[in-house]
């Protein structure tokens, strides 16, 4: 067999493992009762959609979309973080990372399984929040006048809703990128208070930038648009104002937008791998 | 065990009531700030706020005694607008919240035009918004000069109606006259984008129309007292000196109120209707 052969051959052997691993966590994620939040959240949307009608002089709509899109980046972030902090410190606490490195996968392939499965159950997650949302929202459409529907700023089930919708994925698996790189290394708890705070700053990132206007010292104001440049800013992932609003979310905007957070996806991930394979379970 | 404490929760409230707030509270009032707080859940948070402003609106014009404030009515449409700036119920649901005459609302104009002046700012595309500024002047300023410039102003916006054109020339030309303020009431309603507006335009047009019938109904009354040398005591008086077929409904089919012995008359304190706007023109005369 030829080198290029080999090649193939062992990437399509590593793709087998790491399906392989993936599938295993999102069937443990259902185990531990993830999907349970998704009852919380059509409960929740339900009954809010019930009630928010009498309160919101004519916004129902509006308010269930932000809600079912605040609900969806929550939950997400729930599930990415808790799940995402435990997917290597659980199996180093419970010493089955000791049977699991004895089998024939790479660090690496281990990693690489433990990423995609628990993105995988992120997906399949958000996909059944997004049919509840939309349900919902159809429900009141169906519901209501003509003349009413007309004074919408976007029909109730609105198609670039999904726009907001894969854009909180995208931001989710980053932060399930980052949560794991932290796990690698640390305890849940510490890889907790990282991600999370990881997550708040990514929000401020846009300060950061503009530090060197209210600084006198141009080392800290240098410092901290070098900081602007390597952490991850999160804004751009939030699309859900311009969506509920019928602002245009163009295509271009979408692809650049995932292709930035698929670079801070690789960089974390590849770091996981590597912090991963130095580490002595011994 | 949970019916347990549901039963113990009721029996404690029932024995010792809970005390309730002396004042709502804002603890944050910079929208930025909250914006910054709010992280990716801004448009959420907006809609809290706005729901607070509805409430704080509503609980307080139906409250029964006592002075009314609004005082937290502005600060939490300026939040609820920061935290979203393209919440367009909130301008125009909140610049009519504001303007409204005390005590069924806070009767500030001026921050109703702020109000409506950011949501110019953050979508100037909005012809709607400089319209009800020139309203706010018009109805509740009585300044027909910057009602017209304002109505010119949306005129010029793209995509607006072609009737603001005449629209600010009669104003103009006529500004305080109850004619004008049928036209504009009537251009409001028919092109309202939200139902709820459209009812209170509806409602404006109908107390119009009742300021018509109280006109109608004065010859009468000053007529009874030419004849008698008094006012009269009630409707019951007019009917039987034949001056009135009956006792006078509004347009809602509600009796007007006749004052006895003082010949004034107003619409009855149980109609929707209640209480009339003061008519600009009543108070500063024809501004034409």
């Amino acid at each position: 067999m030829s080198l290029a052969g080999l090649t193939i051959g062992r990437g399509r052997e590593s793709l087998r493992v790491i399906g392989h691993v993936a599938v295993h966590v999102f069937k443990e994620s259902v185990r531990d009762r993830v999907l349970y939040n998704l009852v919380v959240f059509a409960v929740l949307l339900i009954g809010a959609s019930y009630v928010i009608g009498q309160l919101t002089a004519g916004q129902d709509v509006k308010i269930i979309k932000d809600l079912g899109l605040a609900a969806t980046s929550a939950f997400g972030l729930f599930i990415a973080v808790f799940l995402g902090i435990g997917l290597v410190s659980k199996e180093v606490d419970r010493r089955s990372i000791y049977s699991l490195l004895a089998k024939p996968l790479t660090r690496g392939e281990f990693i690489l399984g433990k990423y995609a499965g628990l993105v995988l159950t992120l997906a399949v997650n958000l996909a059944v929040m997004a049919v509840a949302q939309y349900a919902v929202l159809g429900y009141m459409a169906w519901t209501e006048s003509p003349e009413f529907r007309a004074s919408w700023e976007a029909p109730a089930t609105d198609p670039a809703l999904l726009k907001a919708l894969f854009l909180i994925f995208v931001q989710l698996s980053l932060i399930t990128a980052v949560a794991l790189f932290f796990s690698t290394f640390s305890s849940p708890l510490l890889s907790a208070a990282l991600t999370v705070g990881l997550y708040v700053v990514g929000h401020f990132n846009a300060d950061l930038r503009n530090f060197e206007a209210v600084v006198d010292s141009p080392i800290v104001g240098g410092l901290a648009r070098s900081l602007y440049y390597v952490l991850p800013n999160l804004a751009p992932f939030d699309v859900k104002n311009a969506v509920v609003h019928a602002q245009p979310v163009p295509l271009g905007y979408l692809g650049l937008t995932t292709l930035y957070g698929a670079t801070y996806v690789a960089v974390f991930v590849l770091a996981s791998i590597f912090v991963f394979s130095r580490r002595d379970f011994k | 065990m949970m019916a347990a404490s549901v039963a113990v929760q009721m029996a404690r409230e029932a024995r010792f009531a809970s005390v309730a707030s002396e004042a709502s509270l804002l603890y944050v009032r910079s929208g930025p700030t909250l914006t910054r707080l709010a992280l990716s859940f801004d448009d959420l948070l907006a809609d809290v706020y706005w729901i607070r402003a509805i409430q704080h609106y509503g609980s307080t014009k139906r409250a029964d005694a006592g002075e009314k404030s609004y005082a937290l009515l502005y600060p939490l449409l300026d939040l609820t607008t920061t935290l979203d700036p393209r919440f367009n119920i909130a301008y125009r649901f909140g610049a009519i919240f504001l303007a409204e005459a005390y005590p069924d609302g806070p009767g500030q104009p001026e921050q109703s035009i702020a109000l409506l002046e950011k949501g110019v700012a953050a979508m100037p595309d909005r012809w709607q918004y400089v319209l009800d500024i020139g309203f706010v002047h018009y109805w509740w300023r009585q300044d027909y000069g910057a009602a017209a410039e304002w109505f010119e102003r949306a005129s010029q916006v793209e995509g607006a109606p072609q009737w603001l054109g005449p629209l600010a020339a009669t104003t103009f030309a006529q500004g305080g006259q109850r004619a004008g303020s049928r036209l504009l009431w009537q251009q409001l309603l028919e092109t309202s984008d939200n139902e709820w507006l459209q009812n209170e335009a509806a409602r404006q047009l109908l107390q119009l129309d009742a300021m018509d019938g109280l006109d109608q109904l004065r010859p009468a009354i000053t007529a009874y007292r030419e004849r008698t040398g008094q006012w009269p005591g009630d409707w019951g008086d007019l009917v039987g000196a034949g001056l009135l077929p009956g006792v006078p409904v509004d347009p809602t089919g509600t009796a007007y109120r006749l004052r006895p012995g003082t010949g004034e008359v107003d619409v009855g304190a149980d109609s929707v209707l209640h209480p009339l706007p003061t008519e600009p023109n009543r108070l500063f005369g024809t501004a034409s």
